[in-house]
């Protein structure tokens, strides 16, 4: 499409003015050149992210060879893994609670549910923090294990994401054809599992993703949870921006950028853009 | 066919309910609770802490100190939203007027930095806008050619460019926040526009309504309830940034989030982080109600 159409723009077709098209390719831009820019300068040959200097991968293999944050990294896929998988069981299980029955204090339930979404992030870890020191929980736990804390607190604010996507689905749910089920003769189970399950599986890929995304996000929360031993990939890089801007963060963060968009795009291909916009 | 009771199928209902109702009690209801009950606790001792039911922690709270933190956490997230809100508006109407083959492109282009990761998208606007970085160099392009048209027409050179601090100062701070949170505005507000009703806007136009008038009386009040999820959507997470003040923030920009960390990691005072942690939660509800508030107003016709 040419800048400017030849057809006389229409009184609605706001974006096809001259102003409209430069105002939102400038939001763009700004969105935009911080990443671009810091993609680029991972492969700078200079230590410092000012001129640049030669293409180079050194940085790439330094990140790779730089064991603590490799370790951070994996630590942090696999708590998002686990916190991804626990979150959809409980999200549904939540999901078609809140959605099936009517019981006592259900208002109370729901507004609590999807509370952990409100509560600013700073009160949610500071939370974490105090509940695992009253409780005295283990910090000398073998690998997976001691990362129970952190994928804990995880769970507790992916969950209701979750929850929130299923229960839309589950609004354009025809009861009939669990009547239908049951009729010929399905256990509540088998209702579940092949009648319920089938028609929100969208919703779950949906809500899967967001978990991934969210608790490989988070830095917050998991600073108040982690302890010496457990530190995530987002905790590595607060610590490394802190003191000393390299371009080996670069190349971390241009490797879990390019996570992102991979994951971004598989969403796409399953659900389509507007389906994931109508998730936020 | 309604919802069911829940007498109706006890079992279902046990298989369903006690997971969730244990996992948000043991560790979302227990950890608050704990907090709350600490913010009424004074510290005896390193690390015991003697929960007396004292409200010292709140009164220390309301000291001045504490106050214009709080009060500069509301206005830097109000202005945050503020410019967020009129720069996510306009982007949202472009898009939703946008082309067929345009528009999922614009929505992806929106969408990506919002699954990408928040420090890393705070880290690489440090990059850009250090002392070094090119935020400066292109000011100070502009500078020196100012400075050489100047020249050029016969007037005094301006004086030597000197690199100005974009980073560790209030400006940071809001700049950074607008940066992270656009993406949470434009959505909710796209989301809104899109379900407009075309012909109001038609037919306001055809009515001899300008473009600016109808915007303002025909598709601001229709797009209402997105406005609001797009405000809320944005103000809450920036009264509780800590990320962005703490990174690109200097020593006068601290929000309250800061201080609620650094009792808790620094000054190893937990009754006093854990009151300003409920204070902060008691702000959220408040906005929370008032937007409930809104709702329940009748509109006008």
């Amino acid at each position: 499409m040419a800048l400017l159409g030849r057809t006389p723009v229409a009184p609605l077709e706001y974006s096809r003015t001259l102003w409209m098209r430069l105002w939102v390719g400038a939001v763009m831009i700004f969105l935009y050149a911080p990443l671009i820019v810091l993609m680029i300068f991972s492969f700078n040959d200079s230590k410092r992210n000012v001129v640049w200097r030669g293409f180079t991968t050194k940085y790439y293999e330094k990140a790779m060879a730089n064991d603590a944050l490799v370790e951070a990294l994996v630590n942090s896929l696999t708590i998002a893994a686990l916190a991804t998988i626990a979150s959809l069981v409980l999200g549904a299980v939540a999901a078609v609670m809140l959605w099936r029955f009517r019981f006592p204090l259900k208002g109370a339930v729901d507004g609590t549910i999807s509370l952990p979404i409100i509560v600013p992030e700073i009160c949610l870890g500071v939370a974490f923090l105090m509940f695992f020191a009253a409780v005295d929980w283990p910090t000398d736990l073998a690998w997976p294990f001691n990362l129970g804390a952190i994928t804990i607190a995880h769970i507790t604010f992916c969950f209701p994401f979750v929850t929130m996507v299923v229960r839309s689905r589950l609004a354009s749910f025809n009861r009939e054809q669990e009547e239908a089920a049951k009729d010929l003769g399905a256990t509540e189970w088998q209702v579940f599992r092949d009648v319920l399950i089938p028609h929100i599986k969208p919703a779950l890929v949906a809500g899967a993703l967001l978990s991934f995304t969210l608790s490989l996000d988070d830095f917050v929360i998991t600073y108040f949870t982690s302890g010496p031993d457990t530190i995530t990939f987002p905790v590595k890089v607060y610590s490394m921006v802190r003191f000393s801007v390299t371009p080996e963060v670069n190349a971390a963060s241009t490797l879990l950028i390019i996570l992102t968009v991979v994951l971004t795009f598989i969403a796409l291909k399953l659900q389509g853009v507007k389906a994931i916009a109508e998730t936020h | 066919m309604a919802e069911q009771d829940w007498k109706a199928s006890k079992t279902s209902f046990a298989a369903v309910s006690v997971p969730t109702l244990l996992w948000v009690v043991i560790f979302f209801i227990v950890p608050m609770a704990i907090v709350w009950l600490y913010s009424f606790g004074e510290n005896r001792g390193l690390t015991e802490i003697a929960i007396s039911g004292t409200l010292d922690n709140y009164k220390r709270a309301t000291e001045w100190l504490y106050l214009t933190i709080f009060g500069k956490s509301f206005a830097v997230a109000a202005l945050v939203t503020l410019i967020c809100l009129i720069v996510g508006f306009s982007v949202a109407m472009a898009i939703t007027f946008a082309s067929e083959k345009w528009r999922p492109w614009l929505l992806l282009g929106i969408m990506l930095p919002f699954w990408t990761n928040l420090l890393i998208r705070t880290y690489a606007l440090m990059m850009l806008l250090g002392t070094q970085g090119f935020a400066n160099k292109g000011l100070g392009a502009l500078w020196e050619g100012t400075s050489w048209i100047k020249t050029l027409v016969g007037l005094q050179p301006l004086p030597t460019w000197e690199p100005v601090q974009l980073l560790f100062n209030n400006f940071a701070v809001v700049f950074g926040l607008v940066y992270v949170h656009l993406p949470f505005m434009v959505l909710p507000l796209y989301a809104a526009l899109d379900r407009l009703d075309r012909s109001l806007i038609e037919a306001s136009l055809d009515l001899g309504a300008g473009h600016f008038r109808t915007i303002m009386r025909i598709v601001v009040p229709l797009a209402a309830p997105g406005i609001v999820a797009g405000v809320m959507i944005t103000l809450i997470p920036a009264l509780g940034a800590y990320l962005t003040p703490d990174l690109m923030g200097g020593t006068d920009s601290q929000m309250i989030a800061n201080v609620i960390e650094r009792q808790f990691k620094k000054a190893n005072d937990w009754p006093f982080g854990a009151a300003l942690s409920f204070l902060l939660i008691y702000a959220m509800f408040a906005l929370i109600a008032i937007q409930s508030m809104r709702r329940k107003v009748p509109e006008v016709h």
